[in-house]
Order: C-alpha cells, then structure tokens, then sequence
C-alpha cells in the first residue's frame, strides 16, 4: 500500500508539474516528444511540421468535424501557426494582433492588439505568421520591426526592443525561434532595399546580443560580390523561421531576394548572401558557412523556405524546395551540394556548375518590354511550410505552376518607399495557371504523387504518424489526404482562401488538428 | 505604451476613435486637390516607375490596359477626369469593382501621397485623345446587339439580354478596345473572367463546362464557380447547378468557349466599330 501510494504521489506530482511546468529549453530539444504539445512554428527544431499523434488517421479521418472558431474580426491575410502548450492555444493574427485560447473550447483567455503606427510598410500584407515561447513568455516580432515578449498568463508586454528603424521599410511577420536563452528573429523588406539581418535578444531582457547582417560590408568576405555602394541597400531579407541541429549547434536561416528584386543592373555579382542557407552558430550569429541557391537574383526567387533538416542513414541533411523550382539536399555538416533538380516548371536556369548548382541562364534576365520566365514571380512554392515524414520517408510541398512576365526599369533608391526595379505580369499562356501538393522522393527530388489544386494555394502543409498529410487550398478547402497515395479522405470549406500552415495537438487525450482561413482559426476533430 | 491590452468594450471605444480620426485624416487629404506636379515631364517619368510597381499589373505596361484593369490612356476616366478624381480614385479604390484602395493590395505597397501625384501626372503624360471619325454607329450596333449578331441572347446590357455571358454593361470603359475585340474575334484566346471572392488570388473564368448527371442527363454551360470537390454552373437554359463532383457520371471542363468567334465573314470590321461604339455609349449605367 506504501509503495502504491507512493508511486500515486510521485505521478500525482508529475502531473501538477507537467501541467504547470513552463517550457524549457530542454522541452524545446525534445519537442516532437510531447506531441499534444505544438512548441515552436514547425512543431520541432528540425522543421518537420510532423506530429507522432495518429489518434486522426487515415481510418477516421473521413469523421473530422469542426469543433470550435475563433475569429479575429480582421481583414487580410491570416498567417499564423499557433502555439499550443499544455492545454493553452497562442496565436497571432493580422494587424499585430496575439491571443491565447483555450486549445479545448477555443475560447479566448486574453487578447492583444499592437497599436501600430499609421505609417508602417509591410509589403505584402499586415501579415504574422506565429509566436515563440519559453518559461512565462512569449514572443513576437512586430510590423513596425520590433520584438516583444508578451507574459503567457495575461498577454501583456514584458519587454519592447527596438531592432531598426521601420520608416526604412523594415518589418518582422516571422514567428521567432528560441534557441537556449536567445530568442531569434530575421527582418522583411526585401520590396524596400533594407540591408538585411538576423538578431538574437535576451529572452529575458530584450537585449540585442548579436546580429549577423545577411549583406557583408566592405573588406569582409562576401563584400566582392556587390558592385560599388548597392551592398548597403541590398535587401536580403530573412523573414521565415529558421531551424536549429542541438548535435552540431548549428541553426539554419535562409534569406531573401536580393534588391532591387528585378533588376540585377547596378549590382553586378553574386550579391551574397542573398537567396542563401547560412549555418550560424546560436551563441555569437557567428557564420559557420552558407549556400547560395540563386546567384545574382533578378525574379524575386526568395530562398525563405524553411531548410528541413533530415537524416539518411548517416547523412546529415537540410532538404529544400526554393521559390526558383529547384530542390535540394545539402549536406548540413558543410554545405555541401547533393541534389539539385527541379520539381515544377524552371526556364530561368539551363545548366548547373561544377558543383551541381543550377546557375542562371543570361536570356532569363528581365527586359524592359518583358520576358518570360518560370517559376513566375510568386514562385514554384514560397513561404508555406512543407512537412517531411518520417514514416513515408516523403518531402510534401505546396506547388505552382505559373510562368510569368518580367520586366524591368531603371528606379531611383528613396529610403522606405518600393524598390523593385520593375514589374511583371501574369503571362498569356492558354492554360491556367495552377498548384499541387506534391510528394517529393528524398534520393530524386521526383513527385510520388500530387493532388492537383484548382488555383494555386498559398497553404502549407502538415504530416501526421496517422498517415495523414493536411494542406488548404485557395478555394477555401482543408484538405486531408492520404500520406502515401494522394488521395483526399475529408475536406471543409472554410469559406476563405488558406494563407497558413496548419498544425495539430492534444487536450484531454483528444486530438485537434488547426487552420487559419479568412479571419478565422478553425480547431477540428472527432465527432 | 506602444501596445495595449485590450477588454473588448474598451477596445470598441478604440476603435471608434480611430474610426472617427480616419474619417477626420481622409477630409483632410481630401483638401488637397492640386496636382503640384501638373506637365512636369521628369515627375511623369518617376511616376512611370510608381505604376510599373503599383498599377501595371492590371492596367498593363504604357497603361494600356490588360484583362484585369483599364485602358488608362483613354479619357475621360469613368470614376472621374480631373486629377482630384484620379488621386481619389487611386488612393480610395472603386468600390465594387477589383481596383482597390491604396496599399490594400497585399502584394504591392501603398503609396505616398507624393508618389500618387506622380502617378497622376504619368497617366495624364499618356493619355490620348479619342478620335471621333473612327468611332462607330451606335445605334446600328445597339441593333446588331439585339437582333442578327445575337449577342443579346447571351449577354445584358443595361438589364437586357441573356445571362449566361458576362453582363457588358461598362465593359467599354472597363477593358480596352484592343480586348474586346479580341474577345469578339478570338473569344477562347483569353476567356472573360468571373466571380471573384474576397481572399482568392484567381477570378473564376467563363470556362465551358459539359456534365453528365447521376441520372444520365446532359448538360453544357459555364462554369460560375469551382472548387477542388463541387462545381456550379449555369446551364445554356440560364439554370443553375451545384454538383459534387464525386457524383457526376461525366464531368469536362474546356478553354473553349462558349461564344462563337466572330470573324470578318460574320461580323464585318464596320459593324464591329458599331457594335464597339453601343458598348461605349453604355458605360456609366446610363443606356443614354
């Protein structure tokens, strides 16, 4: 009976422990191990957007019911992959906004709202895209370029630092990465000739402990590849979460489009280190090494997909499906090239180097009556997550299929307004354009399958141990499919385009799987 | 305090006030209504750079229009010519129509007011004016509309006619010339668009559709709507449909249109003009 009682004891006190215990660094390490929890943007610090929860799966999946919405009442994009920690859902939404919900009812337990300034220059919506979270905080980047900690019980703002000036056109709509006790963050801007960067603060003061700027200044190595003053408004953004291997210490950042975005006259060289994979070690932002996907970009071919960080056999792997149509394995010890090759429509790039790096081919460059290219501006995928799983050993990414025309003019630099260089425009292709989900083979970047969209989707993509990959797409589906062959098991209509990246959790044993559409946060499971 | 936490009554009271100083700042730059750039050659060159990235999109390279947006080298402007107008235009959008407000875009950037000005003075660097002697008969192409051109059986115009094509009702002022003649000469080179829904990058296209219903029956029309598991369509006997896919014996969708393509046999290039010139003459609602 002792015995007894005292086990009961010992559990009781895991239990009040473990529903009270605050995130840790070391809960963060081993995240994809309580998988009713959803700690950081992509589930886990390899990027894998995959949950082991299989309680949904594929023999169920076609009873999936919406069980509760949260609607934040704002107009425009909503980006967000909430947060779930012990029962408490954190999300953000437009405008700045940040909420907690209860993850079982989705009621709202508190509310924030930034009160940004009039004058703020996101370029492509008032978009967020998620918190981060350690102990009692949580934390956020703003449109108006700064990062806060907002307390996990009540919402309200622990600490405000300021990382640049915004008027310059700079923002964060990224979801922060908590590595140890620093909290990292990459800026937007790449539409306003920033000069890029990535910070890391204190997480419990704010304070700035580095940054590594994504642009070299003259006489550091790099600096060679831009031509004459442009490196101080070459863009580079870094503006999708990175990822971070504890077994090497090293975190993975991608960045942006090198600016202006079309047009590559004035910048002459590789413009490094635009559109790159940079291996930073957490402590100091110190550059370990870097890839460079596209050189001397002229489509605004974005490298801000998360770099998933996968192993075969002994091989340690970031695989990648960029914006320029190409994807591939690099090895993350080094940055190594193993794979390059295309999964949707390319013509910007007819040959590959010595290492295997498809290089950009001279007729792709923008004209001023226009040019056609493929990928088209929005890309062959963007932002939208994709998921790798370890069951199927697949790679799914959101895809599109669009060509389109770009042109390019001469513009004038002017501090924190629009700096392209150019316009484009959608081609006069017979065909419409179009996007699919794809299950990428990690040996040959080849499709296994897609589910064919009707119009592109800007959704990304969830996998779960049930045998399940989740996506949305632009027609206002959520969408369950079968892992392994493609074929769609259950589907809502949401009523909205999706521009999320879904993810799962569990309450009370029951499993939830969550979208944002339109301005609502759907939470659906089991009847 | 840059931030603050909200109670959602408080947050009501937040809002009015904003909404009441929005409506306070939008009188006030309603005020300005000159264009201080007015002939200024080099601004209408930075102001070319301000549509290429803000404007172009829609209303084409030269702002000649494309499928999506406008002709803007005609005048006068329908949503109103003076350069007051036009910056409103731009910087308010029109409601109803896909030409949004400044900065709502979510691609593109807002503008400064500044930048819109050069804008204006681009536009009015462009403009052309319209060339009478060319212009058509109207009234003989309001009679080709209705009678041997049929158009009318498909199309309205001011509340008359059919409805299984796009309502032409504006559709002068809304496309360039260059489009509709297009669309009358080559209809399935770029199929007129349809619906389109608050957060959805495409519109839906009049794509023809025939289907095979569960119980045999067929039916052809166009396409209204569409999605990954239902379609809805309008059938040629102007009736409405909404089928999952899933239960439909047969189900093809084509890029071919519906409307037949009027070449110089059937429509000689006069009655075109004619027909043009009908369309023209109905562009601000008035069937004048």
């Amino acid at each position: 009976m002792k015995i007894r009682a005292a086990i009961f004891g010992v559990f009781a006190l895991y239990l009040c422990a473990s529903a009270n215990a605050q995130v840790t660094p070391e809960r963060l390490l081993n995240a994809s191990k309580e998988p009713q929890n959803w700690l950081m943007y992509s589930g886990d610090y390899a990027g894998h957007r995959y949950s082991t929860l299989d309680q949904i799966s594929v023999k169920n999946a076609a009873a999936l019911v919406p069980k509760w919405a949260y609607q934040t009442m704002a107009g425009g994009k909503f980006e967000t992959t909430p947060l779930v920690v012990d029962g408490i859902l954190y999300g953000t939404g437009q405008d700045d906004r940040a909420f907690a919900l209860d993850a079982k009812t989705g009621r709202p337990i508190w509310q924030y709202q930034r009160a940004l300034p009039g004058d703020i220059r996101p370029c492509c919506g008032r978009v967020n895209r998620g918190l981060a979270i350690l102990g009692d905080k949580l934390f956020m980047g703003t449109l108006d370029a700064h990062v806060i900690a907002l307390d996990t019980k009540t919402g309200n703002v622990v600490w405000d630092a300021t990382a640049v000036d915004y008027t310059k056109g700079y923002s964060f709509t990224l979801a922060p990465l908590v590595i140890k006790d620093l909290v990292l963050v990459g800026v937007s801007g790449g539409e306003y000739g920033i000069r890029g960067f990535i910070d890391a603060y204190d997480v419990a003061t704010g304070e700035r402990k580095w940054r590594f700027y994504t642009i070299p200044a003259p006489g550091e190595p790099g600096s060679e590849t831009w031509e004459g003053e442009s490196w101080k408004i070459g863009g580079s953004p870094a503006w999708i979460t990175g990822t971070f291997d504890p077994e090497t210490n090293t975190t993975f950042w991608t960045t942006g489009n090198p600016s202006p975005s079309n047009r590559g006259i004035g910048r002459a060289g590789d413009n490094l280190y635009s559109n790159s994979l940079l291996a930073l070690e957490p402590e100091t932002g110190k550059l370990k090494w870097y890839f460079q996907f596209t050189q001397h970009d002229e489509h605004d071919y974005d490298a801000t997909q998360v770099p998933v960080m996968v192993d075969d056999g002994e091989k340690k792997l970031i695989a990648q499906a960029n914006r320029n149509g190409f994807f591939y394995v690099v090895d993350r010890t080094n940055g190594k090239l193993i794979l390059a090759t295309n999964y949707a429509k390319v013509s910007w790039s007819k040959e590959k180097d010595a290492n295997g790096r498809p290089v950009p081919a001279k007729e792709g460059s923008p004209t001023p009556e226009g040019n056609r290219v493929c990928p088209g501006a929005a890309g062959a995928t963007n932002w939208m997550s994709p998921t790798y799983d370890p069951q199927t050993k697949l790679f799914y990414v959101t895809a599109r299929e669009q060509c389109d025309v770009f042109s390019t003019a001469p513009q004038p630099y002017d501090a924190g307004h629009a700096y392209y260089g150019s316009a484009y425009f959608p081609n006069e292709d017979a065909e419409p354009f179009y996007g699919a989900l794809r299950a990428l083979d990690l040996k040959t970047g080849k499709a296994v399958w897609e589910w064919k969209h009707v119009s592109p989707t800007w959704s990304g993509v969830l996998s779960t141990a049930g045998g399940l990959v989740f996506t949305g797409d632009a027609e206002g589906n959520f969408i369950a499919l079968d892992a392994k062959s493609g074929k769609a098991l259950w589907h809502f209509q949401c009523g909205a385009s999706v521009y999320s990246s879904p993810m799962t959790y569990a309450v009370d044993g029951k499993q939830f799987v969550v979208v944002a559409a339109g301005s609502t946060l759907y939470g659906f499971g089991m009847q | 305090m840059k931030s603050q936490k909200t109670i959602w009554w408080r947050y009501g009271m937040r809002v009015v006030v904003c909404v009441l100083i929005l409506i306070f700042c939008a009188k006030a730059s309603c005020a300005q209504t000159k264009n201080p750039y007015t002939g200024d050659a080099k601004i209408a060159k930075i102001g070319e750079y301000q549509f290429r990235a803000n404007c172009a999109f829609c209303h084409g390279l030269g702002a000649r229009g494309g499928g999506r947006g406008p002709d803007l080298t005609r005048t006068p402007k329908k949503h109103g010519d003076s350069d007051a107008e036009i910056f409103g235009t731009i910087n308010n959008g029109v409601a109803g129509t896909a030409m949004p407000p400044n900065g709502a875009t979510q691609q593109g950037v807002g503008m400064t007011e500044e930048e819109i000005w050069q804008v204006v003075t681009y536009i009015r660097s462009v403009e052309k004016k319209s060339d009478a002697s060319k212009m058509g008969n109207a009234s003989h192409g309001k009679e080709l509309f209705y009678g041997s051109a049929s158009c009318g059986t498909c199309h309205m115009v001011n509340g008359k006619g059919g409805r299984l094509g796009p309502d032409l009702t504006g559709a002068a002022s809304a496309r360039s010339t260059e489009y509709l003649t297009e669309s009358l000469r080559q209809p399935s080179k770029r199929l007129a668009q349809g619906i389109s829904e608050a957060m959805k990058e495409f519109s839906q296209e009049y794509e023809t559709a025939n289907v095979t219903a569960a119980d045999g029956t067929k039916y052809q029309g166009v396409v209204l709507n569409e999605d990954a598991f239902t379609v809805q369509i309008l059938d040629t006997r102007e009736s409405v449909h909404s089928w999952e896919k899933s239960s439909l014996k047969a189900f093809e969708k084509t890029r071919q249109s519906l409307m037949p393509a009027y070449d110089e046999k059937v429509l000689p290039e006069k009655d075109l003009q004619d027909l043009l010139a009908f369309l023209a003459a109905n562009v601000a609602g008035g069937g004048k």
